[in-house]
């Protein structure tokens, strides 16, 4: 029997929201969600009962940040469904989430060891499923995490921000 | 190895817990307008303890004491109507509202739409009736059974009150024993008794 839906966003909705944030940066996340939780919602009496939930989401927000990504270099301006929950974040820099630097380094990586990092990382899934969202192997997904978070721990933690936030 | 990176990575930031209230009620806003759910849901809280509201597109469809645990409900209600339920929305707006006038003494009657999907058959019939009884007043279950139009049907007017999707908005609590005394009720007694006190003190 299917759990209600409210169930799969209360447990999932925060992990989701860091992934899409990881892949995309936190102006376009929020759209990445909303897109992710509608077309969920949409399949869930679909889903089996035994499917990885967390793994699904990954599966269908990795899909729908590209979409969104796909939109943003064909328009400017990224396509607004909740703008009423957006922060202008230029005007208001004391809005800015509090860890605008580590998706800065984030979107510094290379796409697939981004990818990579998110899902692995991020979202805690094993490398074989990893590599079943983002092609290859999953051999090549764990090399491609390990680059990332190397390359993160170099370019990011350096910076004095840790201490911040433990 | 230190690793503040990973773990900086997986912690959720307070911030995110603020966004993510304001992502889920666009997304209860979008889903309701496009028709994706298949029920939505609040909980209210009331004199006789927190009460699960769940309604369709065709109107309410649920209420629910705490005594039937809400959790078991809402996976109920998903097996029955659909999975596709979320928290949250304003469809139960006007359901919450009069409840609570209800409440404070100052609403006799509930002009909410309901969706009685979840009863069928006799037990259906028993509900319609129901609903007939007017405010402040009580009938026998042999009576509510003649009424239904099956006068030897007691003790089914007994089950169909026990399963009764919507307690309050369909005022069962006014069936009660022809000797006066209570009988049953799905939210406990007290709350049956509370009601008909709340009821009589109007």
């Amino acid at each position: 029997m299917k759990r209600p839906f409210e169930q799969a966003v209360t447990e999932h909705g925060a992990v989701v929201l860091r992934v899409c944030r990881a892949v995309l940066g936190p102006v376009d996340a929020d759209d990445a969600w909303s897109e992710t939780f509608l077309s969920a919602l949409r399949a869930w009496p679909d889903l089996p009962d035994d499917a990885n939930v967390r793994a699904w989401l990954v599966t269908i927000a990795h899909r729908k940040a590209l979409d969104v990504a796909r939109a943003g270099t064909r328009h400017a301006v990224p396509v607004a469904t909740v703008p009423d929950t957006r922060a202008p974040r230029g005007d208001h820099p004391e809005e800015a989430l509090p860890d605008d630097d580590l998706w800065s380094a984030l979107a510094a990586l290379p796409h697939k060891q981004r990818q990579c990092v998110a899902y692995h990382h991020v979202a805690g899934l094993p490398h074989a499923e990893v590599a079943r969202i983002v092609g290859g192997t999953p051999l090549a997904a764990r090399r491609a995490a390990a680059d990332g978070i190397a390359r993160l721990r170099s370019t990011y933690a350096p910076h004095g921000r840790v201490s911040t936030h433990v | 190895m230190s690793d503040k990176t990973i773990q900086l990575l997986t912690q959720s930031a307070d911030a995110d817990d603020e966004r993510l209230v304001a992502l889920h009620a666009a997304l209860v806003r979008r889903a309701t307008s496009e028709t994706v759910v298949d029920a939505t849901y609040r909980i209210v809280d009331s004199p006789v303890g927190r009460l699960l509201l769940a309604a369709t597109d065709s109107g309410v469809v649920r209420v629910a004491y705490e005594v039937e645990d809400h959790d078991r409900v809402l996976d109920a209600l998903g097996a029955s109507i659909g999975s596709r339920i979320l928290r949250g929305g304003d469809r139960l707006d006007d359901a919450a509202r009069e409840l609570e006038a209800y409440f404070g003494g100052r609403r006799h009657d509930f002009d909410v739409r309901l969706d009685l999907r979840l009863a069928h058959g006799f037990r259906l019939a028993v509900l319609r009736h129901l609903g007939e009884i007017p405010y402040g007043s009580t009938e026998s279950y042999g009576q509510v059974a003649v009424a239904a139009g099956s006068p030897r049907a007691v003790r089914a007017v007994g089950s169909a009150c026990a399963t009764n999707p919507l307690p309050i908005l369909v005022p069962c609590h006014r069936v009660v024993r022809s000797d006066g005394t209570l009988g049953g009720y799905l939210g406990g007694l007290p709350a049956k008794e509370r009601l008909l006190e709340l009821e009589r003190a109007a």
